[in-house]
């Protein structure tokens, strides 16, 4: 893409987003629907900086994502009503267990080190399973909901109202998204990719692998777990799925199906993953099928993804 | 309180037995064809329901012999038709795919023999208790621990000693090189995946009679045995045996002092070993990968 096409394509995202409660009600769907879009593309975005940019397949992001959703609700019920500092924990807690979990994987490679997330995912979703004093075990935790935010005299009301709501996410959506494109536009995000590339000559230039590795992972499960703050607020609930090691796969679908080296590809791949997700679990038992199914054709014939086959038809 | 903690060792024992069957059939693929078959799962659970809908047809130990048997023709069908064209590509791919499949086996079992558990017959005879004191030795348990033991043996014998074998722990170590020898490589991956589809299967007939059936068994299963590969030591198959075993004991040992840690403490054993020795009890050194 040229770079004014590229500019045209960002410009074009944030308008559809900005728009997406309104024109979403014309083809089927419902605000809700448009928000829960938003934060799937949020967590696989997030997982993308790893994916995508670095070239590290991690197969585990569930577990921020589920401890975002868990420091939230448990904080909102047991310790403050307050949403914000509820998203406060939930991110402080994901972040400090992707760092001392990032720093026993980080010198795993490839196959392996999928291995090893796959292995470290399911971990907290055990705990959240048998922990029932605290996180209601299988039934997860209930009766409470996300708290409208204070803002000086103001109020902001996105508990009673779905859009007000869907704004909210959007704007967290909006800082987050421009703090991973700033990032990835950094020297650091370059040095990111030159290890994608070749891993054996970034090394030989002298960059510390290990440790770009390790701070990538604590990015992207920072984000990550951003998203699952909101994906908590969201439901006004959240329960060990949210954990489990089908979310982490299901993210990483949506990263490929999208186009795991596009900026917004994992943004396209969850939009198409949720609402097929969302239209066939009200249509079939059997679910379940077709999103395996999905999985099993975009691996045979669509690896590169939405983005990635645009791309290569635009450049050729 | 000593039968207390004979009772869950015991059961430890057993599962564990299960993690390492499972495990060895995931590690055989992994290291000869670099892909992690996240629908080894859906295997274990196939080769329990081809049971259970052959029992009533040919008995317990005409399933016995021919489930895992059907089990590893499909695994064959699926390796050739989905799998293969995969080889040598990203990881990643091989990963998506058979996690695609393990939704469509779990789907495919509850449509056709339901959502709720089965009961899965065996003989009268295997089941009841052998001693009074020491109620949890049924005739059935050691008939298991007597087949995993079988089935183990009887796969470190064909590594060791037939031209399979080795050629496969060859082709572990470099695929390249063995194919230029002259082997065709892609017969190998083929009955390497057999193999371990053939193992998964009778896993899930033995699980099928212990554990009851229903069609999440593997997906219970499959988890640990991905901890029980990375405990024991990436690339060691008698690592991985030792990996599945030790997770089944320590989660054993910690039903009696703490029921609700079972699972959790499998994974403070992996992080300890990540920490204390990063490529396993028995993994190869240099192999860090």
């Amino acid at each position: 893409m040229t770079p004014i096409a590229r500019r045209g394509f960002d410009i074009a995202v944030w308008v559809a987003l900005l728009f997406m409660p309104y024109w979403m009600g014309a083809i089927g769907g419902y605000t809700e629907l448009a928000t829960r879009i938003v934060v799937m593309a949020l967590a696989a975005m997030s997982l993308n900086i790893l994916l995508g940019f670095t070239g590290v397949l991690s197969f585990g992001h569930a577990a921020y994502f589920g401890l975002g959703a868990y420091g939230t609700a448990l904080t909102i019920k047991y310790l403050v009503p307050s949403t914000l500092l509820g998203m406060a924990v939930g991110i402080v807690t994901a972040t400090a267990a992707a760092a001392v979990i990032g720093a026993l994987i980080v010198k795993r490679r490839g196959v392996y080190f999928a291995m090893v997330t796959i292995a470290f995912g399911q971990v907290f979703y055990f705990i959240a399973f048998r922990w029932n004093a605290v996180t209601g075990g299988d039934d997860g935790v209930t009766d409470w909901h996300r708290m409208p935010i204070g803002l000086g005299p103001a109020r902001l009301d996105i508990f009673g109202n779905d859009k007000i709501f869907y704004y909210f996410v959007l704007a967290i959506f909006a800082i987050c998204v421009g703090l991973m494109a700033g990032l990835l536009n950094s020297p650091f995000g370059r040095t990111l990719l030159a290890i994608r590339e070749n891993e054996r000559r970034a090394r030989f230039l002298g960059i510390p692998i290990e440790r770009h590795i390790w701070l990538s992972f604590v990015v992207s499960c920072l984000f990550v777990s951003v998203a699952g703050c909101l994906y908590a607020l969201l439901n006004n609930f959240t329960d060990p799925r949210a954990l489990r090691f089908d979310l982490s796969g299901n993210l990483v679908i949506m990263a490929v199906l999208g186009g795991m080296r596009s900026f917004w590809g994992p943004l396209i791949g969850a939009a198409i993953f949720v609402a097929l997700q969302d239209y066939v679990s009200s249509h079939t038992a059997n679910w379940m099928s077709v999103i395996g199914l999905v999985f099993v054709l975009v691996v045979r014939f669509f690896p590169r993804g939405v983005l990635g086959v645009l791309r290569s038809r635009s450049s050729a | 309180m000593t039968q207390l903690i004979l009772f869950n060792l015991f059961n430890g024992l057993i599962v564990g037995a299960f993690y390492a069957l499972m495990a060895l059939g995931l590690s055989l693929i992994l290291n000869l064809s670099g892909v992690i078959n996240f629908a080894h799962g859906g295997f274990l659970a196939l080769g329990a329901y081809l049971a259970y809908a052959l029992i009533p047809v040919i008995g317990f130990w005409g399933a016995l012999v021919v489930a895992p048997v059907l089990t590893a023709v499909v695994g064959l069908a699926v390796e050739r038709v989905l799998i293969r064209p995969l080889y040598g590509r990203d990881p990643l791919y091989g990963l998506l795919l058979t996690f695609g499949l393990a939704y469509i086996f779990e789907d495919a079992m509850r449509l056709i023999w339901g959502a709720q558990s089965v009961p899965f017959q065996v003989p009268g005879w295997l089941t009841s208790p052998l001693s009074r004191q020491y109620f949890f030795l049924t005739g059935y348990r050691l008939f298991m621990i007597l087949v995993v033991a079988l089935a183990v043996a009887g796969l470190f014998y064909v590594l060791t000693y037939t031209r399979l074998g080795i050629r496969i722990r060859a082709g572990t170590q470099d695929l390249e090189t063995v194919s230029t020898l002259g082997v065709n490589t892609r017969i190998l991956r083929s009955l390497n995946f057999g193999i371990g589809i053939y193992i998964a299967g009778l896993a899930g007939v033995l699980a099928a009679g212990l554990l009851g059936l229903s069609p999440t068994i593997g997906s219970a299963l499959i988890m640990p045995s991905f901890v029980a590969i990375i405990v024991g030591g990436l690339g060691s198959l008698l690592g991985t045996l030792f990996g599945g075993l030790l997770i089944g004991l320590a989660s054993g040992l910690t039903a009696v002092f703490f029921p609700s840690a079972t699972e959790a403490v499998i994974y403070v054993m992996m992080g300890l070993v990540l920490l204390v020795r990063p490529r396993g009890l028995l993994g190869e050194e240099g192999r860090v990968h």
